[in-house]
């Protein structure tokens, strides 16, 4: 793993991404259906990440049944979040309900 | 400038949790010390560390977290975007250490103050020395906490049995929801989106490098999109409520 290279590509792409826009000022205009396709782009990727994580804990194969404890308590942390638009509430009480769920299954 | 830390110290807070977190799972994920603290010193993004942690330890290749940081930090180009016409004024060098420093909290903080005021000469003066107060204090914050979490990883080396695998995913989960429902109503295409791209996500789970998660990144952004500019020709009217710049 050549974690240089990983940083400094890492570091390479956020940069740029701020800085494009400020380091060109008033030369290059955003073009407005940009803006609004990119507002579809955190909650696309965080979905990608969160599904098969909780879906197939083992990294194998999907697990719906009920002794998943991934999935119920990423489900109750989603009603949560949805409920009351607190993040803290929801990581405390999410990991509450897991680690409940893991000690009885 | 104190002034700027103050604005930003509830937001500052919030951020601990995640900051001890990426330290603490950084080590299990594979990154080694000097990484860890490296990728906080240089990369600075707390979402974007924190996939990266999850596709290290899935065994995904350099390029695509790379590929993937980028995606992830597209939305700064909308904060960005939203700072423009307030930072063009300023020199080269305060802009780019200001684009360094840009981060959802430091927008949050910043955007508020810096788009409402009035007097533009006598703002302007301020803004960016509020901005660097904002930006060093969460900046100086984030590298603080990646020490304690990593510090707190070899203390208790056998901490990441305890769950803390599923604390990124609950953290991802409470930053969706607020996408998926704005000012108190359902925002239908942003759920087409975050539907799309789940499915995406577990029918290209096979794919090497995990380029799935691009994929799947992708489909939801286009069908999201779609859906949005299907919306906007049925109610012309709210076509430009949609939220998402002004969060």
């Amino acid at each position: 793993m050549n974690e240089l290279a990983l940083i400094l590509g890492m570091f390479t792409v956020t940069f740029g991404v701020r800085y494009i826009l400020w380091g060109t000022a008033g030369r290059f205009r955003f073009p407005a259906w940009l803006s609004n396709a990119l507002g579809f782009v955190p909650a696309a990727v965080l979905t990608a990440i969160i599904v098969p994580a909780v879906l197939m804990p083992d990294g194998q194969q999907l697990d719906l049944t009920l002794n998943n404890a991934y999935m119920i308590a990423a489900i109750c942390a989603l009603l949560i979040a949805l409920w009351r638009n607190n993040l803290m509430l929801t990581i405390v009480v999410g990991m509450a309900i897991f680690m409940t769920l893991r000690w009885l299954l | 400038m104190l002034e700027g830390g103050r604005a930003t110290l509830p937001l500052i807070v919030g951020a601990i949790p995640f900051g001890i977190l990426f330290g603490t799972l950084a080590g299990p994920s594979g990154l080694s010390l000097a990484g860890t603290l490296a990728m906080s010193l240089i990369v600075f993004a707390g979402s974007a560390q924190f996939i990266a942690l999850g596709l290290l330890a899935s065994g995904a290749g350099i390029g695509v977290v790379i590929a993937t940081t980028f995606v992830v930090n597209l939305r700064h180009l909308l904060y960005s975007a939203a700072l423009v016409d307030k930072i063009c004024h300023l020199p080269q060098h305060w802009r780019a250490p200001m684009a360094f420093f840009l981060t959802d909290e430091t927008f949050a903080a910043v955007s508020n103050r810096m788009l409402q005021s009035e007097d533009v000469s006598k703002q302007r003066a301020l803004n960016h020395w509020y901005y660097l107060g904002s930006a060093l204090a969460m900046y100086g914050n984030w590298q603080l906490c990646t020490w304690l979490g990593v510090a707190l990883g070899e203390a208790f080396p056998d901490m990441t049995g305890w769950g803390l695998d599923f604390a990124m995913s609950v953290t991802f989960i409470g930053m969706v929801a607020p996408y998926l429902r704005n000012h108190g109503r359902w925002n239908g295409p942003m759920w087409i989106c975050v539907i799309s791209a789940g499915l995406m996500a577990l029918a290209t789970w096979q794919l090497p490098h995990k380029l799935g998660l691009i994929a799947a990144a992708l489909t939801g952004i286009a069908l999201g999109y779609s859906a949005h500019l299907w919306q906007q020709q049925r109610q012309p009217t709210e076509a430009t409520n949609r939220g998402c710049v002004d969060e």
